[in-house]
């Protein structure tokens, strides 16, 4: 079989790729043994463990600890020793507010404004992309040919980086010369600002933003229709079912597991966004498109209010918890049932 | 099947690996694929075709799908090569000549086949351009030459080998430990690592910076390999994979009198392999198309990656499109190439564990 074949030239061209690391690594015994002679076999996990330990201690533990600090200090120096403890200063900052969805009421009016923006963005995209993903994954799922193909095709996307990706759709809706406004203009239609139109700007960067990271979700929802056994399909069809039925009561119910997690993976992503916009529009025009990361990204490198910055991470950390929490607590309802 | 009989051509078309006819929804779901695929790969392929536009094409509206060159031609006694022109005449005939100059709405036109005779004036409404497809790779080699477009493709190869490197060694070192040993500590260690699995960089930003300044790591490549190293998500895979390698392979080995490192390099590692390679082609996406840190840790356009200075560029380069477009297509080629490799262990790879 080709794909068998193709396994063992990988199989064999990795092994070979692995040979000089191999290599390497042996030498590394030279030092390991006689420390495993001192120390004893038992205690060896501890050296096993103990780099990955201080990178993840160090850049991800610390930082973590550190926001706490930062949130409840002020001043315009990063430096901890320079910054002056507040209290609940940079927290009160943020929520005060004579009216939540009046933005211009609010201290800090920009943090609404993106905590708006970032509601809106993610509502509009994770409904789509769910729904898109869900609709490509079906039709993939059909005895239909060139299935890899059209796969790759749909996935391709998600590979590009958030600077590529931007870059292409700036070429394209591009004001003067760009290929949708040629569309336009061949239709006897005027051509359209599209990224300078507040309205217009949002949309586009909800679009963008399907276009790049639909294809990732596709392919788990893809992998979970493909797990429901073809006999379930096969039986309801002899008992008369049409395909509307067969969906509703066999993929549907036991595709809902995979759906789930898909919603809450992409809502968790939708609330960063951050990179693919930041090219795009650069959060305008005016403050349409600023989402949370960039106002946090802006506060505390471009404002250099490290303090109010940490404390938006604070929030948004917070509202990351609640959806892993949330996503949690449903994959062991459902491993429950 | 006889390509003379359009029924037999619709009929393989429509034909299904069960053997039944298509139906409707077959149809339906075609058109939305086909669609899907112009939409999904289409504004890419416009990006590559742009690219070799030369700067008249990329501002030239409605655009051209292919890339089209105005032709020129060098007639004895101009200096420069004069462009060509397929000018209507007055009795109805077109005629290919070159311009000489253009004067308001006036052109100096004259035959290339014939210098020698008088030139003609011609108003500019009754002449075309000639073009012909022209693919210009000058956008290529200028924003490789003229841009520092080299560093940042070295610096960028630079952080993404070494990072893939020292995340698979460092992050299979502790899967093995997690996964293999028995001590103080482990079950806690494993839990809040993988507690650590949602927690993305934009939640830690200035505190990360802050931690990077100490460590003295700003401005150097360091800074961005090492920070990202320890990945959470890497440890867990790993983990997860060496549970599945029986413990007596260990015992025997250690009977043999081998150490525990060699146990690890030699008898652990191989067997990992199909998760390390999945790793590592996460590992190389992750560190070749990484945007918010390295905008963060590095100041100094010597060091800047790949995606930083092409963001860099596109602020600074304004009008100067032929060069972004080029630059844009160098730097999604890689990550592409590999993905026409290995599509199938990706797609796969994803599919499978669900990380991004």
């Amino acid at each position: 079989m080709a794909g068998s074949n193709s396994d063992n030239h990988f199989k064999l061209s990795t092994d070979l790729l692995l040979r000089p690391f191999t290599w390497l690594l042996g030498l590394a015994d030279y030092i390991l043994n006689p420390l495993q002679r001192l120390i004893g076999l038992k205690r060896m996990a501890y050296v096993f463990i103990l780099p990955n330990l201080l990178v993840f201690g160090i850049f991800i533990l610390l930082p973590m600890l550190l926001n706490f600090y930062y949130s409840f200090t002020a001043g315009n120096s990063i430096l901890l020793e320079n910054r002056d403890f507040v209290g609940m200063e940079n927290l009160n900052r943020l929520f005060t507010c004579d009216n939540f969805t009046q933005p211009n009421s609010c201290r800090e009016d920009l943090f609404w404004r993106a905590a708006g923006n970032t509601v809106v963005f993610v509502v509009g995209q994770v409904v789509f992309i769910v729904l898109i993903s869900l609709i490509t994954a079906l039709a993939l799922n059909r005895r239909i040919r060139g299935r890899g193909f059209f796969r790759a095709m749909f996935f391709y996307p998600v590979l590009l980086s958030p600077v590529v990706v931007a870059l292409i759709w700036k070429w394209i809706l591009q004001y003067q010369y760009g290929l949708l406004n040629s569309f336009l203009v061949s239709l006897g239609i005027d051509k359209v600002p599209w990224l300078l139109n507040a309205n217009l700007a949002q949309f586009w960067v909800i679009a963008v933003s399907i276009w790049a990271h639909m294809g990732f979700f596709m392919l788990i929802l893809l992998a979970g229709l493909q797990a429901i056994p073809h006999e379930l399909y096969e039986a309801s069809s002899m008992d008369g079912a049409n395909a509307w039925q067969s969906f509703r009561n066999i993929t549907w119910p036991l595709l809902m597991p995979t759906t789930t997690v898909v919603l809450i993976l992409a809502l968790i992503r939708a609330v960063q966004v951050f990179d693919q916009v930041y090219v795009l529009t650069g959060g305008g025009p005016g403050t349409a498109t600023l989402y949370m990361v960039q106002y946090i990204y802006r506060t505390g490198f471009e404002f250099r209010n490290y303090g109010l910055a940490a404390a938006a991470s604070l929030v948004l950390a917070v509202v990351l918890l609640v959806l892993t929490i949330g996503q949690l607590a449903l994959s062991r309802n459902q491993d429950a049932a | 099947m006889n390509s003379n009989d359009p029924q037999g051509i619709l009929k393989f078309l429509t034909r299904r690996h069960g053997g039944k006819k298509a139906d409707i929804s077959d149809i339906i779901s075609y058109i939305f694929l086909i669609l899907g695929t112009v939409l999904m790969f289409g504004p890419v392929l416009w990006l590559f075709l742009s690219s070799f536009k030369p700067l008249e094409g990329i501002y030239e509206f409605p655009p051209t799908l292919l890339p089209y060159k105005s032709e020129t031609v060098q007639i004895p006694g101009y200096d420069q090569p004069l462009p060509l022109y397929d000018v209507k005449m007055a009795d109805g005939s077109i005629r290919r000549m070159a311009q000489i100059s253009q004067v308001g709405i006036g052109a100096r036109m004259i035959d290339p086949n014939a210098p020698d005779e008088k030139p003609l004036d011609i108003n500019i409404d009754q002449r075309i351009p000639v073009k012909s497809v022209y693919f210009e790779l000058e956008n290529y080699t200028g924003a490789v030459t003229n841009f520092p477009f080299m560093t940042y493709l070295g610096n960028t190869v630079f952080v993404t080998v070494m990072a893939t490197l020292i995340t698979l060694l460092i992050n299979s070192m502790a899967a093995f430990a997690l996964s293999k040993y028995k001590f103080r500590g482990r079950d806690a260690i494993f839990v809040l690592i993988i507690s650590t699995l949602m927690v993305p960089v934009s939640v830690i930003l200035i505190p990360a910076f802050l931690v990077l300044t100490k460590v003295g790591w700003t401005n150097n490549l360091w800074g961005l390999i090492i920070p990202g190293a320890a990945t959470p998500t890497g440890v867990f895979l790993l983990r997860q994979y060496m549970l599945t390698i029986p413990d007596d392979l260990l015992q025997s080995a250690r009977i043999d009198g081998a150490s525990e490192w060699r146990i690890y390099s030699q008898i652990i590692l191989p067997l990992t392999g199909p998760a390390l390679a999945v790793l590592a082609i996460f590992s190389v996406m992750w560190r070749w198309n990484d945007f918010l840190w390295p905008l963060i840790a590095v100041s100094h356009s010597e060091l800047f990656t790949l995606q930083v200075g092409l963001n860099a560029f596109q602020g600074e380069l304004n009008q100067q499109w032929n060069y972004i477009l080029a630059m844009t297509v160098l730097t999604l080629l890689p990550i592409t190439i590999v993905f026409a490799l290995l599509e199938k262990y990706i797609t796969t790879g994803i599919a499978t564990t669900g990380m991004k």
